[in-house]
């Protein structure tokens, strides 16, 4: 009875300091949203509306998969440039006559090989995440532009111009996609063993590998996610233009990097939450969304991007200090009153 | 007992710093309450008390970290209040804490006038040769062999240590505050320190010892200061007094030291042979259900790197291990947990558990997976449950299984180490200095469940550099030297000296 009443306070007061930061950033979001429709009530269009959801939609699937990676205390600076490679890789089997699920198929399996390269190569032959993402953020940029000569591809099947294009029951199947990608995300970092692990591991990966946990295949499974959902988000884009683009995808590694972090996600490993990313893409779709009614010349986007990410990771550090004064105390608490506990094991 | 007293030495010298009446509280706790405090020059002053006592909060108000909430500080005959500890090094005041502040990258030399680094000519450029030289001076002074052109990252522990010490000395140091200074040294570079501890004392510097450890508090101290629930409870002199006194007072009762209970001892439950790495050669042992095998030697001697080794953690060169007689092919700890072992390594903190993580979380981290799949949901029904079980058995001082881990003490963080590898139901637990850095009455916590857990039928590995710990709790005691297992002695044969003389 005594340890239940005990454990009631503790609960709530975890879980309610582990939401803060997605309180926070929502209500960012609102009031921006707010600020921005009250200087042009277009932003609130349902023609608008669309545009950003949709916009939402691509920035958020492409978070959730680097949220991943930097919960485990990595960095995955290749989703940009695969969302080209896997664009072009998807249209150019098509244009060679493949159907449109094996076409598909095909480019979601060589993502998923190359995060299995990015892991094993982090995880076994020791290569800091940094670098090894950095050499497929060019290489597969590169290779995009190798591929088509700079040129798009054209002549793809119609159907296929449904994954980016299509609405079901009035919601735009990119949104679809992203929503499903949110569910299944959460799913395993919330309620799987394997979400469990992937966050011990950001923590503390020594105390993780000493548990017995299995850290390289962990690890490797984040690279993998990351990229695979890096070549949904390329499919997605190239059924969209209805072409294949070697130049799109730009700077899309920023974006879901910025993300992640507005969302809470610390570039330390262990913490970060599919909410928060998606809540941080939101805040950068709404940000360039915003910035495009109230006719800022496209010149000033990147700075207001930068700000915003300054001012979330700034506000983090301030919190996180917040947080450490009240764990010190808590510290002191626990800590000054070990008689209890030093006295039952003596009796 | 109770009555000030003056120094070992006799002499009547004036204090070289007076704290009267410090009171200085955190929301929710009296840290410190009333605290009277003095050190004359000239003398090593040992400050016990176990964890959360408030000794570390009364120097880092002396040191100017903490703001105090009442009381005066009279340092050197004139009242002080440090706002940083910047203040307090210009004053004469240093403390040098656990994890050094040292730059790994730098020599010996810019590490010790960093921030005030010599110059010469007109344009000011950096004088290394001038730098070198007195750097060379201040550690000839020390009685250390260091180059002062050495990289700090080259150094050992006990090297680094005593460029702190040398830095503290560079800045004029009158009172040198030392927290927990051999935790991390082996016996012969403790020796050495206390040498240099000595040497400044007869230079007149007052030092301050901060520490756990009693027989060295015995060894080096002119004087010793109890405090407990942040109030000094006493005053002993170490050539007047025993150990049992300042534990007395420290714990505010009397403390039987080994709680070890008889256990059965039955079949052989581990067995080890020919293990090799490129640190262990050729070691060979078996471990019997219920029995505590210990395992002494200096630091270095090679016990980590045997358990490591089989732990699947380092590569194995030769070598097979059986498990209630069946081969096991242990290649990571993943496989050695499968097996049926669990290890609680060295270091809590940085191997032992993931401190943010809730203290359910980390019971539940080794088990999790056992108990549902890769792919499948958490078991959430079995993780609370076993986060309630085990906080109730081993006593677990916390507010509740969601506390984050990071807050409990070290003793409970351990037992919450010890609590993740019982869910598993082992066969075997490797216990690697399981009692370092925790406070008397918890360690006394940990001795009985140890024993309990070997009553229950558990081979337990027990690695301590505290030999009084290995003779105490262990049934057999083996002795490794230079990477190999060099004697073996049965609980009742073992004596320091024996073990002494074969570790060395």
């Amino acid at each position: 009875m005594e340890l239940a009443r005990a454990q009631a306070p503790g609960k709530q007061a975890r879980r309610s300091f582990k939401m803060i930061r997605e309180v926070n950033v929502l209500i960012a979001l609102i009031v921006l949203s707010t600020i921005i429709a009250v200087l042009n009530p277009r932003f609130l269009s349902p023609y608008n509306i669309q545009i950003l959801i949709r916009q939402i939609a691509l920035f958020a699937v492409i978070a959730v998969g680097e949220t991943f990676v930097i919960i485990t205390g990595g960095i995955d600076l290749s989703p940009g440039s695969m969302t080209a490679l896997s664009g072009i890789i998807c249209t150019l089997a098509m244009a060679n006559g493949w159907s449109v699920t094996l076409a598909i198929i095909a480019t979601l399996a060589m993502s998923a090989l190359i995060g299995l390269g990015h892991g094993l190569a982090v995880t076994r032959l020791g290569i800091p995440p940094f670098i090894i993402t950095l050499g497929t953020y060019s290489i597969a940029r590169g290779a995009a532009a190798v591929i088509t000569k700079g040129w798009p591809i054209v002549n793809i099947p119609a159907s296929f111009l449904f994954l980016g294009q299509g609405i079901i029951l009035g919601i735009p199947v990119p949104v679809i996609i992203a929503v499903a990608v949110a569910v299944f995300a959460t799913y395993i970092l919330r309620f799987s063993v394997i979400g469990r692990h992937i966050y011990a591991i950001g923590g503390n990966i020594e105390a993780a590998r000493l548990s017995g946990i299995d850290v390289n295949r962990r690890i490797t499974f984040c690279f993998i996610t990351s990229a695979v959902l890096a070549g949904v988000t390329g499919i997605v884009v190239a059924s969209r233009l209805g072409q294949g683009q070697p130049a799109v995808g730009t700077e899309y590694e920023l974006i879901a990097i910025a993300s992640s972090v507005i969302g809470g996600t610390s570039l330390q490993g262990g913490s970060g939450t599919v909410l928060g990313a998606l809540i941080g893409a939101s805040i950068l779709s709404v940000l360039n969304n915003g910035l495009v009614l109230l006719e800022v010349s496209a010149y000033w986007h990147q700075i207001a991007v930068g700000c915003v990410v300054v001012i979330a990771v700034l506000s983090d550090v301030l919190q996180r200090r917040a947080g450490a004064r009240r764990a010190l105390i808590a510290k002191l608490i626990t800590g000054k009153n070990p008689g209890g506990g030093v006295s039952a094991g003596l009796k | 007992m109770m009555q000030p007293m003056q120094p070992g030495d006799g002499l009547k010298k004036e204090p070289v710093l007076v704290m009267r009446g410090i009171s200085k509280a955190f929301p929710g706790v009296q840290a410190l309450d009333d605290v009277e405090f003095e050190v004359f020059p000239g003398e090593i002053l040992c400050l016990v008390g176990e964890n959360g006592a408030g000794k570390s909060t009364l120097m880092k108000v002396l040191s100017g970290v903490h703001a105090r909430d009442s009381g005066t500080i009279i340092f050197k005959g004139r009242e002080v209040d440090f706002k940083t500890p910047q203040q307090a090094i210009q004053s004469g005041i240093t403390m040098i804490y656990q994890e050094f502040n040292l730059a790994p990258n730098l020599t010996v030399a810019a590490n010790i006038f960093l921030g005030k680094e010599l110059t010469k000519g007109r344009l000011h450029t950096i004088d290394n040769a001038s730098m070198a030289q007195k750097t060379g001076a201040l550690l000839s002074r020390l009685g250390v062999r260091v180059s002062p052109d050495a990289l700090v990252k080259d150094l050992s522990v006990a090297e680094q240590q005593m460029v702190e010490i040398a830095k503290a000395l560079s800045q004029d140091a009158k009172l040198i505050i030392m927290d927990e200074p051999t935790a991390t040294l082996t016996s012969r570079e403790t020796e050495i320190l206390f040498q240099t501890i000595r040497r400044l004392r007869d230079q007149g510097i007052a030092i301050v010892f901060v520490s756990h450890r009693l027989e060295e508090v015995f060894m080096i101290g002119d004087r010793i200061i109890v405090m407990r629930d942040g109030k000094r409870v006493g005053e002993l002199i170490p050539s007047k007094s025993s150990i049992g006194d300042v534990v007395k007072l420290m714990v505010g009762r009397p403390l039987k030291e080994f709680p070890k209970q008889e256990a059965r001892i039955s079949g052989t439950v581990l067995e080890v042979r020919h293990i090799t790495t490129d640190r262990i050669k050729d070691v060979s042992f078996t471990l019997r259900k219920g029995e505590i095998l210990g395992f002494a030697g200096l630091v270095g001697a090679g016990r980590t790197e045997l358990i490591r080794a089989i732990f699947g953690i380092d590569r194995k060169i030769a070598g097979e291990i059986y498990i209630e007689g069946r081969k096991v092919d242990i290649r990571s700890p993943k496989d050695a947990v499968a097996s049926g072992l669990g290890l609680v390594p060295e270091d809590r903190k940085s191997q032992g558990l993931v401190l943010q993580m809730a203290v359910r979380e980390n019971i539940s981290l080794a088990g999790v997976e056992r108990n549902a799949r890769s792919f499948s949901r958490l078991n959430w029904q079995w993780e609370r449950q076993a986060a309630r079980e085990f906080i109730e058995k081993l006593r677990i001082q916390t507010p509740g299984p969601e506390q984050i881990t990071a807050n409990l003490s070290g003793g409970n963080q351990q037992k919450v180490v010890l609590a993740k590898w019982l869910t598993l139901h082992p066969k075997v637990l490797i216990l690697d200095e399981p009692t370092r850095g925790i406070d008397v009455g918890a360690k006394t916590e940990v001795h009985s469940l140890i024993s309990r857990l070997a009553q229950e039928g558990l081979g337990i590995i027990l690695i301590s550099s505290e030999l009084p710990e290995i003779l105490g709790m262990s049934d057999r005691i083996m002795v490794m030297s230079n990477g190999r297992i060099v004697a073996e002695f049965p609980r009742e044969e073992a004596t320091q000296e024996k073990i002494m003389a074969c570790a060395i």
